[in-house]
């Protein structure tokens, strides 16, 4: 349908039911929470819960299972759009729910936090149904904003203020190259839809040097938000520098975000030059597998030793797009959502120990936590050994998936290298379930932290034991939402 | 005559100014959030030369999100650093150094 034929009919909104109930819930809640005394604070909460509720419903009642497009060809539902903001709402939701002791010990337990998060998770689900590079521009941009604010939005702390500011810089020039090689995509291919481009590109030639110089620039802007090497300056920076509640949001939602965008970019836009784009990644991918787990090594913070750590994750998650096969796409899914459950736990994990006055982010805030509490030294444990690869965790099973899928494609070597550097990387995390287990605590006191917290982050280091048990449910999952391979 | 080309070299001037004017300056935030300006003036640029040149409307729509988008941001960016001159009374960039490693 081009844009001129559907002018003047009403576009079919069903696809998009869950953005709208996002959106007009955020804009309810900016209300309410101006009314809202910092006593009952906890409205705006629940009611940032019950919206996330409420759009999980209307996406599960969405009763098309196929591929339907709407708004001129520029949104998209299909079933791994579906599953993937269902994925997000729970991800925002736990997000949410870690975060709220956190931020009340702070005096930070303002609407602010949730509705930025709001904001941010219909920026998640605008880039994960978007089928023109208009609304994945769009969709990238409500995401990167509201992340910008949330890292600033402690206002009184100068070390926030920075690593926001240098995420600010740094994202702004990731949007422009993206934004460069997008305009420079439209005048090769013709247009913005994701399909036409994909129609536009298999008629080109293979070597096509325009394609090929406006592939460079939106993968740098890719690059940039999944933060692979060399792109990954912002990483370690932010992750130190934000409140860990925020630093939680990016860990973890947000990156079903990058994710999305490179999904429907590289895979569903430009497929047709895969060899190319996959030679690229390949780049990112050691690099980032490299400089991830050995700069990690030589961290005493545990927030930005998580940071080096996502960066080799994400290396692990390009080996999966590179190889290019559906084997490879899927195993890239599958260990994007085992990541972000297995950082949502590492993440909830500091925010219990924190307390008022104590952040709990560097190592030796760990040392003896067995002696201290045994049921949370365990649930830390699962996390470390399941982020270190260890089966039968879920770790285990999403390394596994990706480094499969290389050898399937005939890379061996990449996958040898990424198990060379994922024995490196169990280093680290194995140093601190010998701080927990094998040293004496510094700190006596009882942990704190409210029993929903409790609650939660013990089901979701159960989850993570559970995947790794029975790994079949999820993988095949991935098998029946993935339609399009390269 | 004025082609397509002298255009988009244009663009491409203007782009690679302002990423020259980020990784040069080293001075003052406010001179990297006009280089931020700057580039995504340079991809409108782009845009707009592009869809005249198709005959395509679509890439002028998109250059109307991108300054809507770029006012969004550029407010963003200096609240951001209205919050970072209050707590260091300072916007030096080579300052802007607090965490190593």
């Amino acid at each position: 349908m081009t844009v001129a034929e559907s002018a003047f009919l009403i576009p079919d909104f069903a696809p998009a039911a869950a953005e709208i109930v996002v959106l007009f819930m955020a804009c309810v809640v900016l209300v309410v929470d101006l009314f809202v005394s910092d006593r009952h604070r906890w409205i705006t909460y629940g009611l940032c819960l019950l919206t996330l509720l409420m759009a999980a419903m209307a996406t599960a009642m969405y009763v098309p299972r196929e591929t339907v497009l709407t708004f001129s060809g520029t949104f998209v539902s299909d079933p791994l759009a579906r599953v993937l903001k269902l994925f997000t709402y729970s991800v925002t939701a736990v997000v949410f729910l870690y975060s709220k002791d956190y931020l009340r010990e702070r005096a930070l337990f303002r609407g602010e936090y949730y509705l930025l998060g709001l904001f941010a998770t219909l920026g998640i689900m605008v880039l994960i149904s978007a089928h023109s590079m208009l609304t994945v521009y769009l969709g990238l941009e409500l995401l990167s904003l509201s992340l910008y604010a949330m890292v600033a939005f402690s206002r009184d702390d100068p070390v926030a203020a920075e690593s926001a500011m240098k995420y600010f810089i740094l994202g702004a020039i990731a949007s422009g190259c993206f934004l460069f090689g997008t305009s420079i995509l439209y005048g090769v291919t013709g247009s913005l839809d994701l399909a036409e481009i994909r129609r536009a590109v298999a008629t080109l030639d293979g070597l096509n040097i325009h394609l090929l110089f406006a592939l460079s620039f939106i993968l740098v802007g890719i690059g940039f938000k999944f933060g692979a090497v060399p792109f990954h300056m912002w990483v370690p920076d932010v992750y130190q520098g934000a409140p860990t509640s925020v630093t939680l949001f990016i860990g973890s939602a947000a990156k079903i975000g990058s994710l999305a965008l490179l999904m429907r970019v590289l895979v569903e836009g430009l497929g047709g030059v895969q060899q190319s784009w996959g030679d690229m990644l390949l780049v990112l991918c050691i690099l980032s597998m490299g400089i991830g787990n050995i700069v990690a090594i030589a961290q005493t913070n545990l927030k930005r030793m998580l940071g080096y750590s996502t960066i080799s994750h994400v290396g692990f998650i390009l080996m999966g797009f590179l190889v290019g096969t559906r084997q490879g796409i899927e195993a890239a899914l599958y260990y994007t959502v085992a990541y972000v459950i297995m950082a949502a736990a590492a993440f909830g994990m500091i925010l219990l120990l924190s307390r008022r006055g104590f952040e709990a982010d560097e190592l030796d805030d760990f040392r003896g936590l067995n002696a201290r509490s045994r049921w949370f030294a365990g649930v830390m444990l699962v996390v470390m050994f399941s982020m270190a690869g260890v089966p039968p965790f879920l770790g285990f099973w999403a390394k596994l998936a990706v480094l499969g899928a290389a050898v399937d494609a005939g890379l061996t070597w990449l996958a040898v290298t990424g198990v060379i550097f994922s024995v490196i990387g169990a280093f680290y995390y194995l140093r601190i379930i010998k701080l927990m287990y094998f040293e004496e605590p510094s700190d006596t006191l009882s942990l704190g932290g409210g029993s929903d917290l409790k609650l939660v982050l013990s089901l979701n280091a159960a989850l993570i034991v559970f995947l790794g048990v029975f790994p079949e449910g999820l993988i095949s999952i991935f098998n029946q939402i993935v339609t399009t391979a390269p | 005559m004025i082609g397509v080309a002298h255009y988009l070299t244009l663009a491409g001037l203007l782009f690679t100014l302002s990423v020259a004017g980020i990784f040069l300056n080293r001075k003052n935030v406010i001179i990297l959030l006009m280089c931020i300006e700057l580039m995504l003036l340079a991809v409108n640029f782009n845009f707009i030369t592009l869809s005249r040149f198709l005959g395509d409307p679509a890439g002028q729509v998109f250059v109307f999100f991108i300054l809507t988008v770029a006012a969004a941001e550029s407010a963003i960016g200096l609240a951001i650093l209205v919050v970072l001159f209050r707590s260091r009374r300072s916007i030096n960039v080579e300052e802007l150094d607090s965490m190593k490693g």
